[in-house]
């Protein structure tokens, strides 16, 4: 997935202001074709191939016959609120506009250049028997879904700042390697619970989460963060290793915690330096959770020294929950059985989990069975095709 | 240069053409509705192509659709040993490329009370347009622990040195390096086959299997004349690959030149080639919106055509700017590999499809193998892998499996055996 959640205006126009709720979406074909148009934008004109079109989900065919990058808008009747748009098409190159919309006035709009109020034409929607209700609360609910998931993700970076002093004191004392252990996998479940956020800086991500295979050492880069620890901690399955010495320890130690201030200062930042947190970047953050699930945590990747990779694996699915949860109000009023269904699979998966606890955590990950790992494996990837769904419905 | 039917044909075919009509038979659904059977066609109407020459075959050939890739160690220190079956398999080579047998008396003629020199599931097919290239790893010059087997230590090319770790590697050494490759290409997966079967048999007691790949659906074109496929991402693949009709684009980035290494003359009209194992994790991939999956290449996935516009073989325009940044990503791989962006550094990339059944959780195991010739891959490699593992959004995607770098001697002339450069 994109990491970058530090969404541009452009971004956030992209998720509109009403609600566009379809019933009975059965596939008409008489006016099937009617709502498929084509829209030529050249350096001059907007030629949409209909004027109207029946109420219902309406897709417009953009091609780019001129020499400049291109952008097509559906516009509300005061020529203001962005119904849907399509950007950064190439001079040759089609894309495709697929929205949904009540009857009404509307405005379609070229925007050859990327610059201007563009070619603007007059459109409307009748009637149909596709019934297309507008609730008017979807933007507070986008608010809402916007608010929450902000205060959930500042409140994991305090959390992971707490721990982690906690973490490099017990490390640095050379002496309680045991406690130093127990915490890392509990320290690191707030920084997995938010990773796709955490990884959307490039700076930082690197330092902190790099695996001893994403380091290029002949480039001479070094590898620093969690895992460089985590090997140092439980060095059994490592050959030749030399164990660091308390100062190379501290090195490292005050590191990650230096990494991590820098971390939680961003996510807590207000003012121009605030993170955005668009609808779709939260979707999108929920699906790029169980991605980092299904690349590393139930291969027994992320965790090759420690095999603490359940932690993750549980963190990476709180996050994904919770990013879901939050964007559910809306998704609810556009696709309640794509709602239903995540709900049900978030569920199985937290169950099939709860299977391999084990005192306050987990079992290890070489305690697993092939046929626990099989499992878990079907559980994401059942989990993850509708989640692959989700962005595309919410801000439908 | 084509030849007709072989002295000892295997295979009761005289010609190629029918064969060949076969294959595109297999890939029908691959070639379907792109509209370009016949640019193929126009490939497919060689059968075979001689092994002997100024260069070796299966570098600038056109891409045949299937590839038997293996990398052998050397198991003796006796260098008359290593001569003999290079010159055993220079023999073979020149049959097998021209539809005859890997031995001399082949698989049915022979004495009942032995094994027949050739094993037999090539019987009845054509050439095929089957190429075998071989090429000679940094181990068989000096072992790891520095050993000299052959006396050949001080003709080691400069350049080949076990490529470093990029990032994103996953090493494994069971499936990278090598003493000395073989890659058998050819229409047909069963002759490709037959062909490293027989070579690999030839060379027991001399050498041993370290890895081997198969592969389908050649993912680049070498040839102006070849319609450009697609990778298991569903992508065009090598659409700014290097052509064979580009003689000057090959004497700058493929073919080494009589003073880019003194010490090693043998490589002179030779080539570097690298392979890369990419597994691609495809049940991830298949999850990405469309647009994510053009942002993260910077084409279009119908067309191949560059996010900055235009149809497949447009340049893209890195500086046209779109809404938030410039219209191809700074992270597109396309912007990342492009020679603009790597001192000019381009590769003649020869990869292929592989899908070898599926992982320990139900996933394919599958991917790119790449292959690519280049001059000098510390020039034309080394710094556009490292780019790309450090900034190319594709590397979410993808775990590198495999890794081998090879000197691929200049041709085999007449009563010469392949590598005679290095040993004569």
């Amino acid at each position: 997935m994109r990491k970058t959640l530090l969404a541009s205006l452009a971004t956030l126009a992209v998720v509109p202001a009403l609600a566009a709720c379809t019933e009975n979406a059965s596939p008409d074909s008489e006016s099937g074709d009617a709502r498929t148009l084509a829209v030529a934008s050249t350096k001059d004109a907007c030629d949409v191939s209909a004027k109207t079109a029946p109420a219902g989900t309406i897709s417009f065919d953009v091609s780019n016959t001129g020499s400049d990058v291109t952008e097509f808008y559906l516009l509300a009747e005061d020529g203001l609120r962005i119904v849907g748009e399509v950007e950064n098409i190439g001079p040759s190159l089609t894309k495709t506009l697929t929205v949904t919309v009540p009857e009404g006035e509307y405005v379609t709009a070229c925007k050859p250049g990327m610059v201007g109020e563009g070619i603007r034409a007059d459109f409307k929607v009748t009637s149909s028997d596709e019934k297309v209700t507008v609730s008017a609360d979807e933007a507070e609910l986008i608010e809402q879904a916007t608010n929450n998931y902000r205060a959930y993700v500042q409140d994991q970076t305090s959390q992971l700042l707490v721990k982690t002093k906690e973490f490099v004191e017990l490390y640095k004392a050379g002496d309680s390697d045991d406690e130093a252990r127990a915490l890392y996998p509990v320290a690191r479940e707030h920084w997995e619970r938010i990773e796709t956020v955490a990884e959307s800086f490039g700076d930082l991500d690197p330092k902190m989460d790099a695996r001893e295979a994403d380091v290029d050492f002949a480039a001479g880069e070094k590898w620093t963060g969690w895992h460089a620890i985590e090997k140092d901690l439980w060095p059994a399955r490592a050959e030749k290793y030399a164990a660091w010495t308390p100062e190379e320890r501290a090195t490292y130690a005050d590191d990650l915690l230096a990494n991590t201030v820098e971390l939680d200062k961003r996510v807590q930042a207000t003012g121009t330096g605030a993170l955005e947190y668009p609808l779709d970047a939260i979707a999108n953050g929920s699906r790029g959770l169980l991605e980092e699930v299904a690349t590393g945590k139930v291969t027994g990747e992320e965790e090759f020294w420690s095999r603490t990779d359940l932690w993750d694996f549980q963190a990476n699915v709180d996050g994904a929950r919770i990013a879901f949860e939050g964007v559910q109000p809306v998704l609810e009023t556009k696709n309640a059985e794509l709602a239903e269904q995540l709900t049900t699979r978030f569920t199985e998966l937290n169950e099939l989990l709860d299977g391999h606890r084990k005192g306050d955590g987990f079992v290890y990950y070489d305690e697993l069975t092939k046929d626990d790992v099989d499992q878990l494996a079907a559980a994401v990837n059942t989990l993850s095709e509708p989640l692959s769904h989700l962005t595309a419905a919410v801000v439908s | 240069m084509t030849t007709g039917a072989a002295k000892v044909s295997r295979r009761g075919l005289l010609g190629g053409g029918i064969g060949v009509g076969a294959v595109a038979g297999v890939a029908g659904a691959f070639v379907a509705g792109r509209g370009t059977a016949d640019e193929d066609a126009a490939a497919a109407v060689v059968s075979s192509y001689a092994f002997r020459g100024e260069r070796q075959a299966g570098i600038v050939t056109p891409a045949q659709d299937r590839l038997h890739f293996v990398a052998l160690d050397v198991t003796t220190e006796d260098r008359d040993e290593l001569i003999g079956l290079l010159q055993q398999w220079t023999e073979a080579a020149e049959r097998m490329t021209q539809g005859g047998s890997a031995g001399p008396v082949g698989p049915v003629r022979g004495a009942t009370d032995v094994p027949p020199d050739d094993t037999g599931e090539a019987i009845g097919l054509p050439a095929s347009r089957l190429t075998i290239t071989f090429g000679f790893g940094p181990t068989l010059f000096r072992t790891t622990d520095g050993k000299d087997r052959f006396g050949i230590a001080d003709q080691r090319p400069e350049a080949l040195e076990p490529l470093p770790h990029f990032r994103g590697d996953i090493d494994d050494p069971a499936r990278s390096g090598g003493d000395i490759c073989i890659q058998a290409c050819a229409d047909d997966p069963q002759v490709a086959v037959h062909a490293i079967r027989n070579l690999v048999r030839m060379g027991f007691g001399v050498t041993a299997v370290r890895w081997s790949q198969l592969g389908f659906g050649r993912t680049s074109t070498t040839s102006t004349s070849q319609s450009t496929p697609r990778n298991l991402f569903g992508f065009k693949d090598g659409t700014a690959n290097v052509k064979a009709e580009e003689a000057q684009a090959l004497a700058e980035h493929v073919w080494v030149g009589k003073d880019d290494d003194q010490a090693s003359g043998w490589l002179t009209g030779g080539s570097y080639l690298v392979t890369r194992r990419i597994n691609m994790t495809i049940e991830v991939w298949d999850r990405q919106p469309l647009g994510d999956q053009e942002q993260f290449v910077g084409r279009t996935k119908d067309a191949g055509a560059p996010l900055s516009g235009g149809d497949e073989f447009t340049d893209p325009d890195f500086e046209l700017p779109g809404r938030s940044g410039p219209i191809i990503p700074t992270d597109a791989h396309v912007r990342i590999v492009h020679p603009d962006q790597n001192d000019g550094a381009r590769m003649l990339r020869r990869g292929y499809n592989f899908v070898d059944g599926s992982d320990d959780i139900g996933g394919l195991n599958a991917g790119l193998f790449f292959i690519a010739y280049v001059r000098d891959p510390r020039t034309h490699f080394i710094p556009v892998q490292r780019q790309m593992a450090s900034s190319d959004a594709l590397m979410e995607y993808l775990k590198f499996t495999g890794s081998a770098l090879f000197a691929v001697p200049p041709g085999v002339a007449a009563g010469e055996y392949v590598g005679q450069g290095l040993f004569g």
